[in-house]
């Protein structure tokens, strides 16, 4: 079965596992650092910055993709000082199916962690300080540790999201074999040729194990924890 | 010292405190709504008063004048909350050392808490939640403790379980306890000092023998709360009869039950509406407790009733009858009378040590 993936095939089911992972762990941070100020805090805007998080979910991901190329293309207002100063470029560059895929899957994973603070009970957080807690140990030792499933299903979430992200990652980046060229936009370029149903297939069934794998992790995780915490 | 003096703006109503806590139990009572929590909230900072100051001995925490207000970490307050707020992913363990470790071994073994340090707090019964609760506040080596209704989610029988250990507390550490609670049995077992909350005021404050013995404070306190609470000395037993006699100033009691040891201090909340008064000493009847009494003051209410203020010894007892007998029998300030007590009405949850 595995036989008819060539080798561009195996590039592209490769890339497609980097451009996820950095993807997933670059805007993770970002993340749980915006869900928590959407679930705790209020301030002037908050619903702004809600409905700005939440673009990408709702936009054509062809109009996402067409403004990441506006705005992170080389000339672009936002692309040209970043190539200018450090050199760093997205456009038709794996860095750009990053910077897609980061971006189309940052809702996904706001909503799920975002789920998980609004679950946390404010009350231990003010008992943790009345015992001497300052707000970082608050955050480090109860806050997030009960956060941590909303934190992983997020993950997964966004992971498998960006393993899959086709519309603006082709607008944005194209798919340049080797470059990228990911595990939808490889099926995509193979449909146009005849012959190649082999070829699809292999992709199909690796994207469906991934996929499959992605969500035994975290169910087998998610029990773990509440294992632990005795629910 | 807890010197407390707040204003603050709750919704539709001002809260409005002041009064000072001695060391001991200071009892914060009132009904639903009346602004208890609020204000042990303010102490412990995490409720920021509109205005005023607290402080606690010469440390000041909150003053809206010098822009004071210490973050809640940095005010080593003690707080056991009603809902016990254990850390859900930590052990029994690592909950009781999370402020610190003070005194671990004596905490651990007054609260009894040995078997349970490895469990989860999802394990734990109510009672043991509370205990784990109070063990922690405590390893924190607090200079205050707040307790905010720490009993009322509990059955009666976990309440029996936990108000030793609060009583030996309060006798055996330094730490003075701000006590919320609208039990007054409780509160009767437990305080030396006595704060009434009326919607978001202080109706009344003082210690609690005085302030409950005071015909002034039936309204305050509701009627079936206001009794004296009176200190007495167990003096003897009456085996046989399976009854303690007990002696204060103001004479010789005689409850059910064996109580303490010889000679060993009991408190006993004598409730108002349970005692009776005679003009004469009565003979014939079946109460043992008959108490030569000196009127200090009546007080007549809106309703039937009428607080009768009285001195037994050194000792204050209150009484409340109706107003109709009150005028029959011609009651009047500075008359001696007797106060008849029935020995069953005081009831176990009224007697502390």
């Amino acid at each position: 079965m595995m036989d008819s993936l060539g080798p561009q095939e195996w590039t592209a089911i490769m890339l497609s596992l980097r451009v996820a992972l950095i993807a997933t762990l670059a805007a993770l941070p970002v993340a749980i650092w915006v869900a928590y100020i959407l679930a705790r805090k209020s301030f002037p805007g908050r619903q702004v910055l809600n409905g700005i998080v939440h673009l990408p979910l709702v936009l054509p991901p062809v109009v996402t993709g067409y403004l990441l190329l506006v705005l992170f293309g080389q000339q672009g207002p936002i692309g040209a000082p970043l190539y200018n100063l450090f050199g760093v470029s997205f456009a038709f560059r794996w860095t750009g199916a990053a910077l897609a895929a980061a971006i189309m899957a940052f809702p996904l994973m706001v909503r799920a962690i975002r789920l998980g603070f609004e679950a946390v009970d404010a009350g231990l957080e003010d008992a943790a300080a009345t015992l001497g807690a300052s707000r970082w140990r608050v955050m480090g030792t109860v806050t997030l540790p009960l956060v941590l499933p909303g934190i992983l299903a997020g993950a997964i979430l966004g992971f498998a999201k960006a393993l899959g992200e086709f519309g603006a990652t082709i607008t944005f980046v194209a798919a340049i074999p080797g470059q990228t060229q990911t595990i939808p936009t490889a099926i995509y370029g193979l449909l146009q040729v005849p012959g190649e149903e082999p070829a699809v297939l292999g992709l199909v069934i690796v994207s469906v194990v991934l996929a499959m794998g992605a969500l035994l992790v975290s169910e087998w995780l998610a029990r773990r924890m509440a294992r632990k915490v005795g629910r | 010292m807890i010197t407390v003096d707040i204003q603050q703006k709750l919704g539709a109503f001002q809260l409005k405190a002041q009064f000072e806590a001695p060391s001991g139990v200071t009892a914060i009572f009132g009904p639903s709504g009346s602004g208890k929590t609020s204000i042990v909230n303010a102490v412990a900072g995490l409720l920021r008063p509109d205005n005023g100051r607290i402080a606690v001995g010469g440390d000041v925490l909150f003053d809206s004048a010098d822009r004071v207000n210490l973050p809640p970490h940095k005010r080593r307050i003690g707080y056991v909350f009603q809902d016990a707020r254990l850390f859900p992913h930590m052990t029994v363990l690592r909950n009781l050392r999370y402020g610190g470790q003070h005194d671990e071994a004596q905490v651990i073994a007054v609260l009894g808490l040995s078997d349970l340090l490895q469990r989860m707090p999802a394990g734990l019964s109510g009672g043991e939640r509370q205990r784990v609760a109070l063990g922690r506040a405590l390893m924190c080596n607090p200079r205050l403790l707040l307790m905010d209704e720490p009993l009322a989610a509990l059955d009666a029988a976990r309440k029996a379980e936990i108000l030793p250990y609060i009583e030996r507390l309060r006798d055996s550490v330094e730490i003075p306890i701000l006590y919320v609670s609208h039990d007054m049995s409780e509160v009767a077992r437990l305080a030396t000092t006595l704060v009434v909350l009326n919607s978001g005021q202080v109706a009344v404050s003082g210690p609690i023998g005085q302030v409950l013995s005071h015909p002034d404070a039936v309204p305050l306190v509701g009627v079936r709360a206001a009794g004296a609470v009176i200190t007495t000395r167990v003096s003897g037993r009456l085996l046989d009869d399976g009854l303690t006699e007990l002696t204060f100033s103001g004479g010789r009691l005689v409850l059910p039950g064996i109580l303490g040891v010889i000679g060993q201090t009991v408190r006993v909340r004598i409730p108002a509406q349970d005692v009776i008064l005679a003009k004469t000493a009565p003979v014939g009847i079946s109460a043992l407790n008959v108490l030569p009494v000196e009127i200090t003051q009546i007080n007549e209410g809106r309703g039937p009733g009428v607080a009768v203020g009285l001195k037994a010894g050194e000792a204050h007892l209150l009484a409340r009858v109706t107003r109709r007998s009150a005028q029959r029998m011609q009651l009047a300030a500075g008359q001696k009378i007797f106060a008849i007590i029935k020995a069953t009405a005081v009831g176990p949850e009224d007697i502390g040590s």
